[in-house]
């Protein structure tokens, strides 16, 4: 199927009406990406499943092929560690799906903010996975789906990035950097037919948080991934999952900074 | 703590996609939680749990032959969600949907179905096992007879449960046909249920134990079957909105004044639509989910689903006695329902037997629902019954191994496969003294 070329407007809902959606998932085997993978194969998309473990990524593209998807879900090595790969992996993908229309990034390291402070070299690679190295697959991706005449990248950050915060001070500021630079690329590139989707998920019960006590509005992977999945098929450029962080994010956005000099969370 | 709330217990729970990685040192698996009492809790001392729900991959289906089998936290509302529209249904469903494949086979779980297709036990065909001695071992009836039947209603003690094998049902639509009659008369109702259950394969009676006087002991025996296509409404049942109790309730809350009401509106209504007609799974099988977080209406005091088998009995029938002693002790049931069971499960310590089962939902307060428990268990072992473990949450351990002669060859297996004794709940120390 070729790219919207004559429609930069059009969503991939829209192309789903007829056709299947061909999408490529770093991060897919857990939380969030597993989900809206689910969401995406019952509705009879194509897939393509990158990650580090490959036996873990086949049982994960076997669970998806039951559930409906089209064709023969692929999966190929993929690590945010070794961004000398992004290129091959996505190549390969594209092999594999003869061209994608829409890649999905939702794979991210998280700690709490004692643990980095303690630990250097957990922190340099969460800096390194969460900001950089996701940017440079995102930035291969961006190439790849700008030279088909665009598509959709979806990319999970979080609501962390909003205001910076005590507990995710180095969490935080790798999601503010990756939300600025989705943002960015929404601004530059919107009008050639790139279609970025920054979902922003509060405190979501997956393993990433299993170590940690769920607050009030705690959400489930199933929850932000139809949230996340409604903005990809309108074309949404930014959406917070559940939709309530948003207005949580206006207010802790707007709270003076001798505020969050006292509060804990 | 248990969907019961009661008792509360403080442990770590793991949560994790990766069940084969994380259940390495846990000393129990759980799945939702959604046992009442605390089966699924750790013993007192911030034990590690195991949560299982993260790992729900689908592995293998077979259309040919309907067997299915997925990781063991894959919930049975998932699993209808993706099969029913395929035409096919698992053979036995408890009244939850929120349940996982593995806590539906360690407390072997049954339903409206079971006077037909006995417990899910009897359609499991094979599961992985972390045993308690930490070897991963794939388990089936021929190859590992003793474990295969230990570990089905075996309540997770005797090990973890990894991956489910099971058989599922084909049915011929999405959509159920019911038929309701209504009795004022308990011996009526009791007769019904049984007549029914040689007909109808989905049968279930409702008693409301808290009408004054005469009234006491009225109900509604429902019958199902899964609709013909010519019956049933084109299209697959929609999603269910559902709404969820926001917060906790007061304790005083919930009171028989509240619910006898309800419940004469019930017998009334229901009673009425009694000819037949058409109505979506979800609200035939798992009624209740349809109110989220239930629960909390019970307030922090936490509430206990009594659920015993009387095995029918020549003379004065069993339940006469277990009511008189419920009423006795000021037992105010606010749900209370009776299904009819007639065969054992496959389980070495499966609840059913055939006879009579009584589901009854009470508020707890402490010391009366534990004199309660105790006279109610009197006559439950006086006329050859058993409890539910997956219910239970204030049983001694005189009365569980006096009503349960199976335990010692059971012990004898789970021994075998983890002589460390590692695998323990707060159900197993209270019950076993593990």
């Amino acid at each position: 199927m070729g790219p919207c070329r004559e429609a930069p407007e059009c969503a991939v809902g829209e192309i789903a009406g007829g056709l299947k959606v061909k999408v490529v998932f770093l991060g897919a085997t857990k939380g969030m990406g597993r989900a809206l993978a689910r969401l995406m194969a019952e509705r009879g998309d194509r897939l393509f499943l990158l990650g580090r473990d490959l036996g873990d990524l086949r049982v994960c593209a076997n669970d998806l092929q039951l559930l409906g998807a089209s064709g023969e879900v692929g999966v190929t090595t993929c690590d945010l560690l070794g961004p000398e790969n992004f290129g091959t992996a996505l190549d390969q993908a594209a092999a594999s799906l003869d061209g994608f229309d829409a890649v999905v990034v939702t794979a991210a390291l998280f700690a709490t903010q004692e643990e980095l402070e303690d630990d250097p070299e957990l922190r340099d690679r969460l800096l390194d996975v969460n900001f950089a190295n996701t940017i440079r697959f995102c930035e291969q991706a961006r190439t790849r789906l700008l030279a088909r005449g665009g598509g959709v990248l979806c990319v999970f950050s979080s609501v962390a990035g909003d205001r910076a915060r005590k507990p995710v001070v180095f969490y935080g500021a790798t999601k503010a950097g990756l939300s600025y630079y989705l943002e960015g690329l929404d601004h530059k590139f919107r009008s050639r037919g790139l279609r970025t989707i920054l979902v922003k998920p509060g405190f979501v019960r997956t393993s990433m948080t299993a170590s940690l006590k769920p607050p009030p509005l705690a959400a489930e992977p199933e929850q932000v991934a139809r949230v996340a999945l409604k903005a990809i098929d309108k074309g949404r450029p930014a959406v917070y999952a559940p939709p309530v962080w948003g207005a949580v994010m206006l207010v802790i956005r707007n709270l003076p900074r001798w505020v969050m000099r006292r509060v804990e969370f | 703590m248990g969907w019961g709330r009661y008792p509360v217990i403080q442990g770590r729970e793991l949560r994790s996609e990766r069940l084969e990685r994380i259940t390495d040192g846990a000393v129990l698996s759980r799945g939702l939680g959604r046992s009442y009492g605390d089966a699924s809790l750790p013993p007192p001392g911030g034990h590690v749990v195991v949560a299982s729900p993260l790992a729900d991959r689908l592995l293998s289906f077979d259309p040919a032959t309907g067997i299915l089998r997925a990781e063991a936290g894959l919930s049975l509302a998932r699993l209808w969600r993706v099969f029913l529209p395929r035409g096919w249904f698992p053979p036995s469903t408890p009244g939850t949907q929120f349940v996982t494949l593995g806590g539906m086979l360690a407390a072997d779980v049954h339903g409206k179905s079971h006077h037909r297709e006995g417990c899910f036990g009897e359609h499991v065909t094979a599961f992985k096992l972390r045993a308690g001695d930490g070897t991963i071992i794939e388990v089936t009836e021929d190859a590992e007879p003793d474990l295969f039947r230990a570990t089905i209603g075996g309540m997770g003690l005797t090990g973890h449960i990894l991956e489910v094998e099971l058989r599922m049902q084909r049915v011929p639509s999405p959509w159920i046909w019911t038929e309701v009659e209504q009795s004022d008369d308990l011996h009526v109702l009791v007769g019904r249920l049984r007549e029914a259950s040689k007909t109808w394969p989905y049968t279930v009676a409702w008693i409301d134990w808290l009408a004054n006087g005469e009234r006491r002991g009225r109900g509604l025996i429902q019958k199902g079957r899964w609709a013909h296509p010519s019956e049933a409404p084109p299209g697959f049942p929609r999603r269910k909105t559902t709404v969820s109790v926001p917060i906790e309730f007061p304790n005083w809350f919930l009171t028989p004044t509240l619910v006898r009401p309800i419940n004469a509106v019930h017998y009334r209504r229901e009673g009425a639509s009694g000819a037949g007609k058409i109505i979506h799974p979800e609200s035939f099988f798992y009624p209740l989910d349809g109110l989220g977080n239930w629960n909390r209406l019970y307030g922090r005091r936490g509430f206990i689903e009594y659920q015993c088998v009387l095995p029918a009995a020549g003379g004065r029938p069993p339940y006469e006695r277990f009511f008189a002693a419920l009423d006795k002790m000021g037992g105010t049931p606010f749900l209370c329902v009776m299904k009819n069971f007639e065969r054992d499960g496959k389980g070495m310590i499966s609840f059913p037997k055939p006879g009579l089962a009584i589901a009854m939902h009470m508020p707890v307060r402490k010391r009366r629902t534990q004199r309660l428990v105790d006279a109610l268990n009197e006559v439950v072992l006086s006329v050859g019954g058993r409890i539910y473990l997956a219910k239970d949450a204030f049983t001694r351990q005189e009365h569980y191994r006096a009503m349960e002669p199976r335990l010692d060859a059971w012990i004898r297996v789970r021994e075998k496969w983890d002589p460390a004794g590692k695998l323990r709940s707060a159900q197993s120390v209270r019950l076993l003294g593990d």
